[in-house]
């Protein structure tokens, strides 16, 4: 049994993970972050992005906006504002909201117009990309049919 | 003597009466239920983001070293002459004095803010159709008085309640953030009905811009529930098998406090400044959301009280009706055997 840590994210609306980890991976603002058990304590802000962690050969990935993430030596807790299981994202939703976001990209005028299609555009983006990738063990990884990450726990 | 036939109609109607309002009152039992549990799992995230806004007011340098003012202008304090004034209601009616009490407050807010332009922004139907009647009034007297301090109705929010939406808490949030970063009000304060269990409600009027403490709100006014109203509520719970355990309950509490407050030293990815202005919004949001998923927990805990004592009313209706109309029955069987004695007489 490898070495873990404690992973708990937490969105206004309810606790979405609790769960141990063996390695992670956070979309801090200043760029990704990798993390393994016993890393210094450390805080900081996420970005938008995808969040991942390993726990006994299974991979979770997660969609977040906006969050905030505390990193201690046994425990990484995060607050994010949204963040979405690949089978809870709703694929058709995404899509349509990168298309209006690449719309108003386009016709965007002023500086703010574009800072906004800018962000929701990589948001839906992170979700669609989360959405394709369901929980994958090292058998399986890759091949796009992977059990529903549910299943081991 | 009213007859027996009219009698038992009216009966039967208290009894289908009574049939709506026992399903009502189970419906709003279910409902309370599932609103208390949805507020309990926001507790978590609120705890952790007023522990750690804690601890970085101690490690930023929020406060400026030489004037002692705060940096971030969601703390400065300004003098007050425009308010915002949030009013939380609910979208129906039928839940005993609930809206009433609320606007009640909101009313009397208003009146010790006399003299000050206050804008309102209404969130449930109740408090939107009452504050316009209201304040139409408000407005036509404002033409005679020479400086005249309004009260206006600036946006209105319905049938938001039915789900409550961290999403749209926060879109509530940055409006208000916004208009007062720009100037535009130098306060904002929300009324709504604090609900920690089905016997710890609050009517309260809580200021939240500018934060002047994280972690504790500012109350202004409060007001409990009362004696009478409390042994209601127990027994309108008790009978629908609600709950009555608290929303806030220490033990998670103490966890989620915790939170990026561990007596280590973190190595900030940001400037500690940078984290803490980036989180302050965020709890603006928060609370908000907190007080509109109270406000329907409680919401929902009053029309379960008001529908338990509308059944028992039906009871006690049916029962003496059922009394009339046993009296009117035996009064019009003696009379007939009256008639057919002194008919029998009579031969």
């Amino acid at each position: 049994m490898a070495e873990t840590f404690q992973v708990e994210i937490v969105t206004p609306e309810k606790l979405v993970v609790k769960d141990s980890a063996e390695e992670m991976q956070i979309p801090g603002k200043n760029g990704y972050l990798g993390i393994l058990p016993g890393h210094a304590p450390l805080i900081t802000e996420l970005a938008v992005g995808e969040i991942s962690y390993r726990n006994g050969g299974h991979t979770q990935h997660l969609a977040v906006a906006w969050g905030f993430a505390e990193v201690l030596p046994d425990r990484v807790t995060i607050l994010a504002e949204t963040a979405e299981r690949p089978d809870e994202i709703d694929i058709q939703r995404a899509q349509q909201a990168k298309q209006r976001a690449e719309q108003e990209f386009k016709e965007g005028k002023t500086e703010t117009d574009f800072t906004r299609a800018e962000s929701d555009l990589q948001r839906a983006e992170t979700r669609l990309e989360v959405a394709g990738k369901k929980s994958s063990s090292p058998s399986t990884a890759g091949s796009g049919s992977a059990s529903p990450s549910r299943a081991h726990s | 003597m009213p007859n027996v036939l009219d009698i038992r109609r009216r009966i039967r109607s208290v009894v289908n009466t009574r049939q709506i309002t026992k399903a009502m009152k189970m419906v709003s039992a279910a409902k309370l239920r599932r609103s208390q549990e949805r507020a309990l799992a926001a507790r978590p995230y609120a705890q952790m983001l007023t522990a750690v806004l804690k601890s970085l007011v101690s490690r930023a340098e929020i406060y400026d070293p030489e004037s002692g003012e705060p940096r971030h202008p969601l703390l400065a304090q300004r003098g007050e002459n425009n308010i915002l004034l949030i009013v939380v209601t609910g979208d129906k009616g039928l839940a005993g004095a609930f809206n009433t009490n609320i606007l009640k407050a909101a009313t009397r807010f208003l009146e010790s803010k006399a003299g000050k332009n206050v804008e309102i922004e209404a969130i449930g139907r109740k408090g939107r159709d009452f504050l316009r009647r209201r304040f139409a009034v408000a407005e036509s007297r404002k033409a005679d008085s020479q400086q005249p301090p309004h009260i206006v109705i600036v946006g209105e929010r319905i049938g938001v309640l039915n789900k409550v939406e961290y999403a749209m808490a926060a879109e509530v949030g940055e409006l208000v953030i916004k208009r007062y970063s720009d100037g535009e009000i130098d306060s904002v304060y929300l009324v709504y009905n604090e609900f920690k269990s089905v016997i710890a409600q609050r009517l309260v009027v809580e200021q939240v811009l500018p934060i002047k403490q994280i972690g504790t709100a500012e109350v202004l006014q409060a007001e409990q529930l009362s004696e009478k109203e409390r042994k209601q509520a127990v027994k309108a719970a008790e009978s629908a098998g609600v709950g009555m355990r608290r929303t806030d309950r220490a033990d998670s509490d103490m966890e989620s406090a915790k939170f990026g407050s561990a007596t280590v030293d973190y190595i900030y990815e940001q400037p500690p400044e940078e984290l803490f202005n980036g989180l302050l919004p965020k709890y603006v949001d928060i609370q908000v959301f907190r007080a509109l998923l109270e406000s329907v927990a409680a919401e929902h805990a009053a029309r379960m009280t008001a529908m338990e004592a509308a059944t028992n009313n039906a009871t006690d209706m049916i029962d003496s009706l059922t009394l009339v109309m046993n009296r009117a029955r035996q009064a019009k069987i003696t009379k007939e055997i009256i008639e057919i004695v002194s008919g029998a007489a009579a031969l």
